[in-house]
């Protein structure tokens, strides 16, 4: 597996092999999602819309529809107004959406069509909307796509009707995570009787139950009415920086709402913080339940702190989720050694290199920009007893014999992701499962008889 | 009127007038006692109507390049291809004995803004020479991708130099997504650059009795392998297959066989032609897929080879074989006779399986293609009547002339002619042929007549790709995806054909299906009677 990997590693300026990214416009896609009864476009050619579909089908198991303004040649030398144009026509005609989400490619960026200018000049009926976000593939990640269609959601949805009063709610930005998580964070607000408004939220849109009736539009989402009223809020809570943190400040700056940026929270600490600023901004109490949470994964954590105390991890995938996963990492008492995403940003390595300076860890390698072939020679070099990834990590893991634990985006080969969270004090226990288990499969498998154990 | 009839009815009036217009013509009822009918397809893709297409790069870099196991692919373009199209399609491989294999590998030039800006090809050259020194593969190949042609960077000329100075063959392909109206212009640029840059260039290979090519087998799977395997068991040589598996020197003597089969149709049929043309190889369509379709194309090689040990050879395998899978296939075909099935997949399988589904009991109702062209539905009797409309235009048509140092014809023209007649020879009939009246034919089937033709027709199987999987079973229908087989296979050949079986089997019978409706929803309501008693 990946043979011809070598160990010596030689600077690349050019050739990226084995990315730990992917594109804008699929990030826009799974954002325009989380919106109710909207349908994601693709402006550019049906390629892009395929391959996004594919690829975010394959994650969720779940359908993913999106409609394409299909360019031809013509397109390209004509611009794709007309193809925009009539794909909007098309879609409201025969698929009736309340809101359409447009994206761009890089087909469409680099010849300068005018989306914004298409849309006006565009048929839209009484009471529906398009809304869009220019997502040139050839800059930043899937996550700026992502953080980009949030922003127009914010630009172009939400507004502030109150003057000086807000309405008491909180609004939670939940950055690039599973359903499930969404649905575990709002779950943490309920339980702590926070009135909030979380978008986009695609929980019960791409994990809907089977009942024999197919619904393209299905009940989850956060609806266009939740999202206008957004700028009426007293607060917004935006969860990850690279993902959420532009769209909060979009909203401070149009609707005066509070912008608060925090982690993803995945772990103890950042789910800490998270439940700190709820209760801090409403002035409510954390409820029993979320402390009796808390005691059980702190229980675990001292339970069985010696299945991972001091092994080392290499961490790679979205910059959010990554930070977040070292933080907790650090807190198991394991050693980030490798920590990597391909999401270009200068954040990443400046907050990740503050982790581990305040830990009194030395010696771990941090990149944005990198590459899974870069992180496997790092591995090479000197190996690690886990990498936490997203599914294309299964080749290093295979190649060098470390276990893969699946955390992030996307998982193309495991089930259940898209229901189980890794949010919240609940996510941080599935998390420390994960991890222990893998050691001790590890060790199960490759043991001596004599060495082989009952009870571990 | 048949429902079917009915049902497209229903669908076309509730389009407007422009869409109803064109889809009109992508849509048929098979009925046999007409004169040839016609239906329209490789057309531009309507906007908005939500496809299930691709581009021109999936067909080209994706389905046919991508395959080849010895060279280093490299996506010239921002980071989503090349990402997307690394390890998606389960076109298996392995290294040839001291060769490579970087089927594992995604390799990219991930532009940036700033190289949208000033140009790309420094970048390109670079990477080649990166991807050379690291990984010194036996070829390299450039794809390009929608901003390429934009900005309008050489990639030929940087492949050119590339080649010249690193001594292997580096091989650019101008498939621009936005090229054609599908996958299927991807292919035939493919198709052209292999022709003429690699078909041919390798005259040390010494071929073997009965030498031939696989030509449109990707070995999804581990289609090709259990092809061969039975092909090479009754005495077979197989120079190459293009592209599943397949190794570049190969592909270079696939000039030395003495028959080409065509799977895939559609996605190869240029090469098959032209080397027809250049080296006097004829080439014979045939069908994997199915028991009684594998017989049958066996018995084709045979009669075009028409060696008595071969062909007695032949039907001792096939005995064998047979005897091996009889109780198997008849196991499963017990689970689902009398079940019926649809199938919308990309330019070949939706006609290849209809055999073995018929084979289990299973009636196909309906059928269509997203990027095939009307010889693949009509046959290709019909070429001369298929006109290049402008969004097509633009793929470069190549011309070959006869080889003269390598021409070697291998039948005599009476016996080409009088073979003809017996077996699919340099000739495909098409999907439609082989289709019962009363069938639906349809072409770039869209997401809403998906959805309509399910829930009217109501199938117990509906073979399609990922994007239509979960639609389709959450109205309580099992998907089976045609393209990846669900990460099974292999589907071809003998063992393939049990393979097929058993997955369908399982999938129409799964247990899950009764469990949709909940108990209370189908029972009347027992709350309340608690205390009544």
């Amino acid at each position: 597996m990946l043979d011809y990997t070598p160990k010596e590693i030689t600077e690349r300026k050019a050739l990226n092999v084995n990315p730990a990214k992917t594109c804008q416009p699929i990030g826009a896609m799974y954002a325009a999602l989380g919106i109710n009864k909207c349908l994601p476009h693709s402006h550019g050619s049906q390629g892009c819309c395929s391959y996004h579909r594919m690829h975010l089908t394959r994650h969720f198991r779940d359908p993913i529809v999106a409609s394409t303004s299909s360019f031809t040649e013509g397109a390209c030398v004509f611009g794709g107004k007309s193809n925009l144009v009539k794909g909007i026509q098309n879609v409201f005609n025969i698929y009736n959406p309340d809101i359409i989400a447009v994206n761009t490619t890089c087909l469409s960026e680099t010849i300068g069509d005018d989306v914004g200018e298409f849309i006006r000049d565009s048929k839209v009926p009484e009471g529906k909307r398009v809304i869009y976000a220019n997502t040139p593939s050839y800059a930043g990640s899937h996550v700026t796509g992502f953080s980009n269609m949030c922003k127009s959601m914010v630009t172009q949805i939400a507004e502030s009707t109150m003057g000086e009063g807000n309405n008491g709610k909180v609004n939670i930005m939940p950055g690039f995570v599973e359903p499930s998580d969404m649905k575990e964070i709002k779950r943490i607000a309920e339980e702590i009787g926070m009135d909030y408004t979380m978008y986009p939220d695609t929980s019960d849109v791409v994990n809907t139950p089977n009942t024999g009736k197919y619904d393209m539009y299905p009940e989850g989402g956060t609806s266009v009415e939740a999202i206008r009223e957004s700028g009426d809020a007293m607060a917004t809570v935006a969860l990850g920086k690279y993902t959420s943190e532009e769209a909060a400040f979009k909203l401070e700056h149009k609707c005066k709402v509070a912008p608060y940026v925090l982690k993803v929270p995945l772990g103890i600490k950042a789910t800490d913080a998270m439940i700190f600023k709820f209760i801090e901004l409403t002035g409510k109490s954390v409820p029993k339940a979320l402390e009796k949470e808390r005691g059980q994964l702190v229980d675990l954590m001292v339970d069985v702190h010696h299945h991972y105390h001091g092994k080392k991890v290499a961490i790679f995938g979205d910059p959010d989720i990554v930070t977040a996963m070292t933080e907790f990492v650090i807190d198991l008492g394991m050693i980030p050694k490798y920590v990597l995403t391909g999401t270009p940003g200068k954040v990443f390595a400046k907050d990740i290199y503050h982790m581990l300076e305040n830990a009194g860890i030395e010696g771990s390698s941090v990149k944005s920009e990198g590459d899974l072939f870069e992180l496997h020679q790092w591995i090479k070099n000197e190996p690690v007893d886990l990498i936490i990834g997203n599914t294309y990590g299964k080749y290093i893991a295979r190649a060098e014999n470390i276990p893969l634990v699946r955390v992030g985006f996307p998982i193309l080969d495991r089930v259940g992701h898209s229901y189980f969270p890794v949010v919240g004090y609940m996510g941080a226990m599935r998390l420390i499962e994960k991890i222990s288990t893998a050691f001790l499969d590890k060790y199960d498998q490759e043991c001596a008889d004599e060495d082989f154990e009952l009870v571990m | 009127m048949s429902e079917s009839v009915k049902t497209m009815d229903k669908i076309l009036e509730s389009y407007s007038a422009k869409v109803m217009k064109n889809r009109k013509k992508h849509m048929l009822v098979v009925d046999h006692q007409e004169e040839k009918q016609k239906i329209d397809a490789n057309t531009r893709t309507i906007p908005g109507i939500i496809t299930n297409r691709g581009c021109c790069y999936a067909g080209c870099k994706g389905v046919v390049i991508g395959p080849v196991v010895d060279m280093v692919h490299i996506t010239h373009g921002p980071i989503g291809c090349g990402y997307y199209s690394w390890g998606t399609r389960r076109n298996k491989g392995k290294a040839r004995e001291g060769g490579k294999n970087f089927l594992a590998y995604s390799f990219n030039t991930d532009m940036q803004e700033s190289d949208i800006v000033f140009g790309g090809d420094k970048k390109l050259a670079k990477a080649i020479q990166e991807a050379y020194d690291i990984f010194k593969p036996k070829a390299i190949s450039v794809s390009a991708t929608c901003p390429v042609g934009l900005i309008g960077d050489d990639i030929h000329m940087v492949a050119k130099q590339a080649s010249q100075k690193l001594g292997i063959p580096v091989l650019s392909f101008s498939c621009e997504g936005y090229k054609g109206v599908s996958q299927s212009a991807g292919h035939h640029i493919a198709n052209n650059k292999l022709m003429t840059d690699v078909v041919g260039t390798n005259d040390d290979y010494e071929p073997k009795e009965f030498s031939i090519n696989i030509l449109g087998e990707y070995n999804i799977g581990g289609d090709e392998w259990e092809i061969t395997r039975v092909l090479n068991k009754i005495g077979y040589h197989v120079i190459t297959t293009m592209t599943g598996n397949a190794a570049i020197d190969e592909m270079a003597a696939a000039h030395k066989a003495d028959l080409n089969l065509i799977q895939c149709h559609r996605s190869i049929n240029y090469i098959g032609d032209m080397i027809e043309k250049k080296y006097g190889i004829p080439w014979l369509k045939v069908n994997f897929i199915g028991v009684k379709a594998f017989t049958q194309s066996l018995r084709d090689m045979a009669k075009y080879f028409d060696n008595p040990q071969l062909t007695k050879r032949t039907e001792e395998v096939i005995k064998q074989e047979l005897g091996e899978i009889k109780e198997d296939i008849a196991k499963y075909k017990a689970m689902c006779d009398g079940k019926t099935a649809m199938l919308f997949v990309g330019g070949s399988r939706a006609h290849h399986y209809q055999g073995m589904l018929k084979e289990i009991g299973m009636d196909t109702i309906l059928a269509g293609y997203e990027f095939a062209h009307r010889d693949d539905y009509e046959g290709r009797d019909i070429i001369p009547d298929i006109k290049l409309d402008a969004d097509s235009r633009n793929i470069e048509e190549i011309e070959v002339d006869q080889d003269e140092q390598k021409y070697r014809l291998r039948l005599s023209k009476e016996k080409y002619e009088a073979l003809k007649k017996e077996i699919p020879l340099s000739n495909y009939e098409g999907m439609i042929s082989e289709m019962a009246d009363g069938m639906i034919a349809i072409d770039d089937i869209n997401h809403y007549e998906t959805e309509i033709f399910v829930k009217v027709l109501k199938p117990d199987f509906f073979g399609s790709g990922i994007k239509d999987k979960y639609i389709i079973q959450k109205m309580g229908v099992y998907s089976k995806q045609m393209h990846s087989y669900d990460y099974a296979g292999p589907y071809a050949g003998f063992k393939g054909a049990v393979n097929f079986a058993r997955d369908v089997a399982a999938g129409v019978n799964t247990s899950a299906w009764q469990y949709i409706i909940a108990p209370w929803k189908k029972e009347p309501s027992l709350a309340g009677k608690i205390g009544v008693e």
